[in-house]
């Protein structure tokens, strides 16, 4: 691999994962502060607008990160990526082109009338300011997963002029492959959203300090992130067997299967070893329940990668690791929401500090899942570009090397400088609690169920 | 309608989108550019935040919209220009990072250092990026380096007199634009302080677009389009009188017009450029023969067929929305009313 090449994959994959450490917190944290926004409307109590406050301070922090990091990976495709840009820019620079139309407008227009008129405006306009900054998260979201789900499962489309040229729009904004990921990925952000949430109010919780407020928020972080997480395992299945089929190199390196089979069995411990293709170690084996994952039948044939050429599989160890942490987080979390509501429930949530301060402790676990889950689906997807038809190698741009050294270094420099920052900002304005002062001690705010 | 004059509307289209980011970006670049002599103290600087606080983002993705319409209907000039150019739009990239973050985490903290550092961020930031876009342009104008194989040359080579008085010109129209943004917005001291700035910046502005046409008509292609359709001239006269009559209502101190002409030059400067580098997108310096036209870069004809509906549909939805919060935030703010981002 020239190191042109390996050098801008690796540059992407910095600047992605960075961007996508702001990404989902945007989109499941906007969700809930409109919300509360919505509940002060309906029941004029403050304390909701407080809550609104509180989060969308934080909120708008990550949110400027998230729209910096995301320019970057705009101008990569060009800048990086021309060779791809040339062929694949019919279809794929529309869908970048609308987000920015009907998204990135939304959320941008309506994030600075929200900050600046939230004192000017009325309770309703607020509430619909902030509905509409969800609104464009979440629609920004489905845009990209599009061009995404194009380089995925590539539909709608002819090869002509020597590029891929669009032949049915229709196609392309209804590609299944997007539509999953696009599930998928937005119900993770949700869980993103709701522990921080939660991860948050335990700190205050664990304190006696702001009870009322932070245990009303609690609840609002647990109700979305139980809902999210107890649906993401049947999504990301669905997901995860239906990109199997339509990418069996992808399939394959999930599970690690080296040989076509039927009545595949599952392994609970499994130790892959690409370089002899077969596997260490197979422990805690289930019959036929491996089958069923991938074809919803005990009996049904997988895939192995005695069927898929060596030049046209990803690295295994990357798509099956990450697949498993994946996977066991998603079950983490599940257990971890049920839990939390149990105690929600027997109205124990204040006294359970372990439980609390595990809440706290994992607040990084969602955004490791998230980036997992990507990595399955980026990596999964190599050596190609664009599936079936375009290399990684053959889409790079012809800069020097020079050129690439020097965006690299000062992307990582500024994005650590950004990043230091951001995580100092969160920290503190999260630790400071609520500003206003009728909400300073547990109990003054009236009827808060 | 034909390919082709889908492909033309588009180009009209693009250049509009970006027109309208200099446009809006103008007056929020030059507020950055400013910022540090305008404001003295910290009441002050929340004056200015907010007088481009609740509009720089949606007038930044009036830049991502055109960068995506040119990913969209332009795939070859996109992937061209931004290789081509790339420890250019590389720089372009890290002053939109410090753009936003300067202005947004500055009074995030009280510590001194913190406040200085993010303040200086902002407004090096913004000077960076008015330089880099009027380098950039101007040399769009003025054609590029590009041969056979190619980008033949390097970032120092977009650095010539022309290019660096595009910089210049930039940087005196949003300095101008942004200083009298300020006094619509605010009232007191940094007002008043704009108003000298406003003064000498709107001379030094007229004159150096002056310079600029001169140089056009005599180091650059730009003007033969005007010169097979002489009635085309009347976009650059346009541009000409609007900075005169901006000049003159700066003068008078009237300055919602004068407001309107810096806007009304901008935008007429940048229909100046985008009428002479038709069919052109991307001019080359050493032969016509590597230029890339609208033509050879055009998206398919159902893909552009499509997005032009999209664009119909959307764009005045966005010029709405973004007309209303103008009309939101129409209050003059003052010192003592001033949050900033707090």
């Amino acid at each position: 691999m020239s190191d042109v090449l390996l050098l801008s994959r690796f540059q992407f994959a910095i600047t992605v994962f960075y961007h996508f450490l702001f990404v989902p917190l945007t989109i499941g944290l906007i969700v809930l502060i409109a919300w509360m926004e919505t509940q002060h409307v309906r029941t004029k109590n403050p304390l909701y607008r407080q809550m609104a406050d509180f989060w969308g301070k934080l909120f708008a922090i990550n949110f400027v990160l998230g729209v910096v990091t995301g320019i970057t990976m705009e101008f990569q495709f060009g800048t990086n990526w021309s060779e791809y840009s040339k062929y694949m820019g019919d279809i794929f620079g529309s869908p970048l082109a609308i987000e920015a139309l009907v998204a990135f407008f939304l959320e941008s227009t309506f994030m600075g009338i929200w900050l600046f008129g939230k004192d000017k405006i009325s309770p309703k306009l607020r509430a619909f300011s902030i509905w509409m900054v969800a609104l464009g998260t979440n629609i920004s979201a489905l845009w990209i997963i599009t061009a995404n789900g194009f380089m995925q499962n590539p539909v709608g489309y002819i090869e002509r002029n020597g590029r891929i040229e669009l032949q049915n729009f229709w196609e392309v904004v209804t590609n299944p492959y997007a539509w999953h990921m696009f599930v998928h990925t937005v119900v993770s952000c949700y869980i993103v959203g709701a522990f921080f949430v939660m991860a948050v109010s335990a700190w205050h919780l664990l304190r006696k300090q702001h009870i009322e407020f932070f245990k009303k928020s609690f609840k609002y972080g647990l109700i979305l992130g139980l809902i999210a997480a107890t649906a993401t395992p049947f999504i990301g299945h669905k997901s995860a067997s239906f990109a199997a089929k339509m990418q069996p190199a992808k399939g394959a390196a999930l599970e690690a299967v080296w040989e076509t089979k039927e009545s595949l069995p599952f392994h609970i411990i499994q130790i892959p070893d690409p370089e002899n293709e077969r596997n260490i170690v197979e422990f805690l084996t289930i019959p036929k329940l491996g089958s069923y994952f991938y074809t919803h039948s005990f009996d049904g044939k997988v895939v192995g990668f005695d069927q898929i050429p060596k030049d046209e599989r990803p690295n295994v160890n990357i798509v099956f690791y990450s697949f498993r942490l994946m996977v066991a987080l998603g079950l983490y979390f599940v257990a971890l929401f049920w839990y939390g509501f149990y105690l929600y429930r027997k109205n124990k949530l204040v006294e359970s500090r372990r439980f609390l301060k595990l809440v706290m402790y994992s607040v990084l676990l969602p955004y490791v899942a998230i980036n997992a889950g990507w990595v399955v689906a980026e990596v999964g997807r190599q050596p190609w570009t664009v599936y079936g038809l375009m290399r990684t190698a053959e889409a790079v741009s012809p800069i020097s090397l020079s050129q690439i050294v020097f965006s690299l270094v000062s992307l990582v420099l500024f994005y650590t400088i950004l990043l230091i920052a951001d995580v100092y900002l969160m920290l503190k304005y999260a630790k400071k609690g609520p500003y206003t002062s009728t909400a300073t001690k547990g109990g003054e705010i009236q009827h808060v169920s | 309608m034909s390919h082709e004059t889908v492909a033309i509307i588009w180009f009209g289209l693009w250049g509009l989108i970006w027109t309208i980011y200099f446009v809006l970006d103008g007056y929020t670049l030059g507020t950055g550019m400013l910022f540090p002599f305008l404001a003295r103290n910290r009441q002050e600087r929340n004056q200015l935040q907010e007088a481009v606080g609740p509009f720089w983002g949606g007038n930044e993705v009036w830049l991502i919209t055109a960068g995506g319409a040119t990913f969209a209907a332009f795939p070859a000039v996109y992937a061209d220009l931004f290789s081509f150019l790339y420890t250019p739009m590389m720089l372009i990239l890290f002053a939109l990072f410090f753009r936003a973050a300067g202005l947004e985490f500055m009074h995030k903290d009280d510590a001194p250092l913190w406040q200085k550092s993010w303040k200086w961020a902002f407004t090096i930031s913004s000077f960076t990026l008015a330089l880099l876009f009027g380098v950039a342009f101007a040399n769009l104008f003025y054609g590029l380096k590009i041969g056979p194989s190619g980008y033949e040359g390097t970032l120092f080579s977009l650095l010539h007199p022309y290019g660096l008085l595009g910089g210049l010109l930039f940087i005196s129209l949003f300095a101008v634009s942004g200083a009298l943004w300020v006094m619509l917005k605010t009232v007191g001291d940094v007002a008043e302080r704009a108003y000298k700035v406003a003064r000498p910046a709107s001379v030094v502005a007229t004159v150096v677009l002056s310079l600029f046409f001169v140089a056009t008509s005599n180091r650059t292609p730009l003007f033969n389009n005007f010169t097979k359709a002489p009635i085309l001239w009347i976009v650059p006269a346009f541009a000409f009188v609007c900075a005169l009559l901006m000049l003159l209502f700066v003068w008078q101190k009237r300055i919602g017009l004068a407001f309107t002409n810096i806007c009304l030059t901008i935008f007429t400067l940048m229909a100046t450029g985008f009428i002479g580098m038709f069919p052109n997108m991307l001019p080359s310096r050493i032969d016509d023969e590597y230029s890339t036209t609208l033509f050879e870069a055009a998206g398919s004809e159902l893909n552009l067929k499509i997005m032009l509906g999209v664009a119909i549909v959307m764009v005045p939805i966005v010029v709405g929305y973004q007309l209303w919060s103008y009309k939101l935030f129409k209050e003059k703010i003052t010192k003592e009313t001033a949050k900033g981002y707090q």
